[in-house]
């Protein structure tokens, strides 16, 4: 498909190092040529150099046919506006990143409709929105969800003296007592996926399929399950940390946000009237302290610096912080940040790639049942994907055992109607059902391409 | 560098030249000449070099094999050495050309489109040589490496760099987003306007033979013939045939892929193809001019005159009739349109049109700022301004463009020609035009050098069909370090 992508920034570039790599026609516009001559001399990509309101620069870069526009400027007007003339250009589907809290409420349905977008994004809503759901469900690494939330995978390290580490599968199934299913498994840089004789090993993160109270009830089998964080400390005042707190306003939440810059802390103070908002240096361990470090219940890394909160999230997790989650925006940092011990990372650039690579391959394949959810694993290793079965197929009404299925491929979940079924071989899967995919090494956009 | 990459993708490059000599090699085979064995030599030849290479610089499991730029200069120096090496074997075999240096020289001369010779006698070669001779001045115009990111499912993200490191002219841009698309996309169109001038050939009265030999020349820009008149001997419809061609493969592809979708704004709009077309009709009515009492009526001088500018500043070389012959002002005009030649991202060679363009308006520039020291201007080229980092390079491309020929001009200078015989020389070479003026005239040839000057001008002729850099890089020991 051919895509443009307005804006090569940090998530620009991302995104389109992501969609490059799915095999799609891009063609970059960025205002800055030296962005364009590095992104072209990295990716096999067009660069036109301008600006993504400009009627001709759009008409060079190809917008009257192509597939996607996708607008990541810094500017939410500009994004919109180079939308809406992509659109009236002859853009199929156009998506612009709108990310000012002005926008993001009930205005954007109207914007979005008037616009013609396809679909807005907004990193930052959606980095907290993942940061919610893991300080909600603190046991886990990261979580990907499913079916509106019916069926979740987490990431969950096996520490030091787990129960599960040394068993195999079977044996763990059996010794278990609830509807889970272990998707994969990433030990070093592999990522495996696992059949009934693998044998888990201490240090692995294994990606866990099940509905919420299964997962709940599995972990306090295992004495892992951590209670809710209810108390956090906000590291930066970033529109991310502003929708984070907003998230945690009421039910006995306390959210401190710690904020260099006084102007930006005053603006937080307006829009925030319930959390508390502390104008300090976060990066002082003297202020970290004061401010309650030893008694939050979590510790939320966000400032603009990787390695700033890279480095303090290491330092809180040295004075027992129960849940320490930091925002790291390269991927190479990620990794590292990895070894040294930091479990919990969230990354807005992926957050915002994997929507993005989704909605690209839905495009795709008009007919059949298309990609509804999709989440790269383990650094883009693995995908866990959610699909909908639009109708009879050659995939449905077969026990799973017999369908012939490609390798590294695993049907970890469907849900049916409210029930949600964690698969075996005598499962099959039926119209209008909701199946999560785990794979790895292969490029879906359809269901039936699970298939040999 | 990553050594065993470079290695192996020449190699696999190798290969695709046995899959070239199968036209020459048909072509034998149909005439029934006795080269046939020899061009089949070249290609067991081009399969066992290729071959072993690849079998020793295979990449073994977690060996890094992304190409980054560097390796991409390297990988396209290397290939078109490499290729020219082996394509010269089929003329030694079979004994037409003896001397190895000659045979490297005239295949040399070739794929870098330039048709230089050092055959004296081109009628006495038999057809099957004669059609490789021309072929690779086909291959050589488009690109070796292009050809093979068409054809070859090799590429990955990183072919970029080889396209870039092959495609003339100061900004390399794409056509689509995929470089393997945009070069099929390329070959695709020269293949189809090869094919129409091949069709416009026979209409008058060519056979299929000379009609492809001189495509192939037209089309790559080269000007290898067959007979030892060029075009002379020719028809004026066929003269006339080759010229508008010729200006055709002068024009840059870009242009022909806006006119496939639809964007005629754009190209009537290209600055570069306009001054182009101007330097070419100015020349053309001047030396029309100047040359009228050499021939008998207007319109046969209009006719030499338009060919033999079109064939000098496309860079081809072909002639219909001797210029060396003519005065002073005619041939400094030609001097002076080998050194421009026609447009960036066509298949000659020169400085191309759009350097020269912008080498004037920054000049123009400068001059004002020394004017006006506190005036901010912009150098503007096809309507939008360009970035400081393009002008220097232009610059920069240029000076090293001047001082290579200094270079080359005092590496020949020992040789016992006169001096227009000797200048000329590295200019058609190093421009890739073909025929100079004096001995090396369209009636000459360059067989009177010595081994040593040949190998300098083949150097030169490389150095101009990859734009210096490439051919440059190779010799820099630094390039070739294994660590960084």
């Amino acid at each position: 498909m051919k895509i443009i992508i307005a804006g090569c920034g940090k998530i620009g570039s991302s995104v389109l190092a992501n969609l490059s790599a799915e095999g799609h026609d891009i063609t970059a516009i960025d205002t800055k040529s030296e962005i364009i001559n590095e992104l072209t001399g990295i990716y096999d990509v067009m660069g036109v150099t301008g600006s993504a309101v400009d009627q001709e620069i759009l008409e060079e870069a190809g917008v009257e046919n192509c597939g996607m526009f996708i607008a990541m400027t810094e500017s939410d007007e500009l994004n919109m506006l180079s939308c809406f003339l992509a659109k009236k250009m002859g853009a199929k589907n156009t998506v612009a990143r709108i990310r000012n809290p002005e926008y993001n409420d009930r205005r954007l349905d109207f914007l979005r409709q008037n616009l013609e977008l396809s679909m807005s994004i907004n990193p930052e809503l959606r980095t907290a929105r993942e940061l919610y759901n893991v300080l909600k469900f603190p046991s886990a690494l990261k979580i990907e969800t499913f079916s509106r939330r019916n069926l979740e995978m987490i990431e969950f390290l096996l520490g030091e003296d787990s129960d599960l580490a040394g068993k195999n599968l079977h044996e763990i199934r059996k010794k278990y007592d609830a509807q889970f299913l272990i998707a994969c498994v990433e030990r070093g840089d592999q990522v495996y996926i696992p059949n009934g004789v693998f044998r888990l090993e201490k240090g692995d993160i294994i990606g866990l399929v099940a509905s919420l109270p299964e997962m709940q009830k599995l972990l306090k089998m295992l004495n892992s399950l951590r209670r809710q964080a209810k108390n956090i400390l906000i590291l930066g005042g970033s529109k991310t940390a502003y929708y984070l707190a907003k998230m945690f306003e009421g039910g006995g939440n306390t959210a401190k946000i710690i904020e260099q810059d006084e102007q930006r802390s005053l603006e937080l103070t307006e829009a925030l009237p319930k959390a508390t908002i502390i104008h300090g240096d976060g990066a002082a361990q003297e202020t970290l302290m004061e401010e309650g470090l030893m008694t939050c219940d979590a510790f939320v890394a966000l400032t603009g610096i990787d390695e700033e909160n890279i480095l303090l999230g290491i330092y809180a997790a040295q004075q027992k912080v129960p849940k320490t989650i930091v925002k790291v925006n390269r991927d190479e940092l990620a990794s590292l940040a990895k070894k040294i011990g930091i479990e919990s990372i969230v990354s807005p650039k992926e957050i915002t790639s994997n929507i993005l690579v989704q909605y690209a391959r839905a495009l795709e394949n008009s007919s059949g049942s298309s990609v509804e959810t999709l989440y790269k694993l383990f650094g883009g290793k693995a995908e866990a994907l959610e699909f909908i079965v639009s109708g009879e197929s050659k995939i449905t009404g077969i026990p799973l055992k017999d369908l012939k299925l490609r390798p590294n491929i695993l049907i970890a979940g469907i849900v049916r109607g409210r029930r949600i079924i964690i698969p075996s071989g005598s499962d099959d899967i039926e119209p209008s059902d909701r199946v999560v995919i785990i794979s790895a090494g292969n490029r879906l956009s359809n269901l039936e391409d699970i298939l040999l | 560098m990553n050594r065993k990459m470079v290695f192996y993708t020449c190699g696999r490059m190798l290969l695709l030249e046995a899959v070239l000599l199968t036209l020459p090699l048909l072509t034998a085979i149909f005439y029934r000449e006795s080269c046939f064995l020899s061009i089949l030599a070249g290609v067991a030849a081009a399969l066992l070099c290729g071959g072993i290479i690849m079998l020793l610089s295979k990449p073994k499991e977690g060996d890094v094999t992304a190409i980054y730029s560097r390796e991409g200069f390297i990988i396209t120096a290397l290939t078109w050495v490499l290729y020219s090496a082996i394509g010269a074997l089929p003329f030694v075999i079979s004994g037409e050309i003896p001397s190895y240096i000659d045979a490297f020289f005239e295949t040399v001369s070739g794929f870098t489109t330039t048709g230089a010779s050092i055959l004296t006698d081109v009628e006495s070669m038999s057809k099957g040589l004669l059609m490789w001779r021309s072929f690779t001045h086909w291959v050589g115009g488009m690109g070796i490496l292009v050809m093979v990111l068409a054809v070859t499912p090799m590429s990955n993200d990183r072919s970029m760099h080889i396209m870039r490191a092959e495609m003339p002219g100061p900004v390399v841009g794409k056509l689509v987003p995929k470089a393997k698309q945009t070069a099929k996309i390329l070959y695709i169109m020269y293949f189809i306007l090869t094919l129409l001038e091949i069709i416009l050939l026979l209409i008058g009265g060519m056979s299929l033979f000379e009609a492809m030999i001189y495509s192939f020349g037209t089309a790559g820009t080269g000007g290898f013939g067959c007979y030892a008149d060029s075009m002379g001997g020719f028809s004026p419809y066929l003269q006339w045939v080759v010229t508008v061609f010729m200006f055709i493969f002068g024009i840059n592809f870009n242009l022909y892929y806006l006119l496939l979708i639809k964007r005629f704004k754009a190209v009537f709009s290209s600055e570069e193809l306009w001054t182009y077309a101007g330097i070419v009709f100015i020349s053309t009515a001047a030396i029309a001019v100047n040359i009228r009492p050499l021939y008998g009526t207007a319109s046969e001088a209009i006719r030499h005159s338009a060919f033999q500018v079109m064939s000098i500043v496309s860079t081809s070389g072909f002639a219909t009739t001797d210029f060396n012959l003519w005065n002073g002002f005619s041939k400094a005009i030609l001097v002076i349109l080998m050194i421009i030649g026609a447009c960036a991202g066509s298949t000659a060679g020169g400085l191309k049109v759009s350097r020269v363009i912008m080498l004037f308006k920054s000049v123009k520039c400068e001059l004002k700022r020394m004017l006006h020291p506190r005036s901010v201007s912009a150098v503007r080229f096809e309507g939008k301004p360009l970035d400081r980092q393009t002008i220097s390079g232009v610059a920069f491309y240029f000076a090293i463009y001047v001082a290579i020929i200094f270079a080359v001009f005092l590496a020949i200078s020992w040789e016992p020609f006169d001096f227009e015989t000797k200048f000329t020389s590295v200019l058609a070479c190093f421009n890739n035009v073909g025929p100079g003026l004096g001995a090396v005239g369209p009636a000459g040839s360059f067989a009177g050098y010595s081994w040593i000057t040949k190998l300098v001008l083949s150097f030169s002729m490389l150095l101009g069909r990859l734009e210096i850099y490439p051919m440059l890089f190779m010799l820099s020991p630094s390039v070739w370090r294994r660590q960084m």
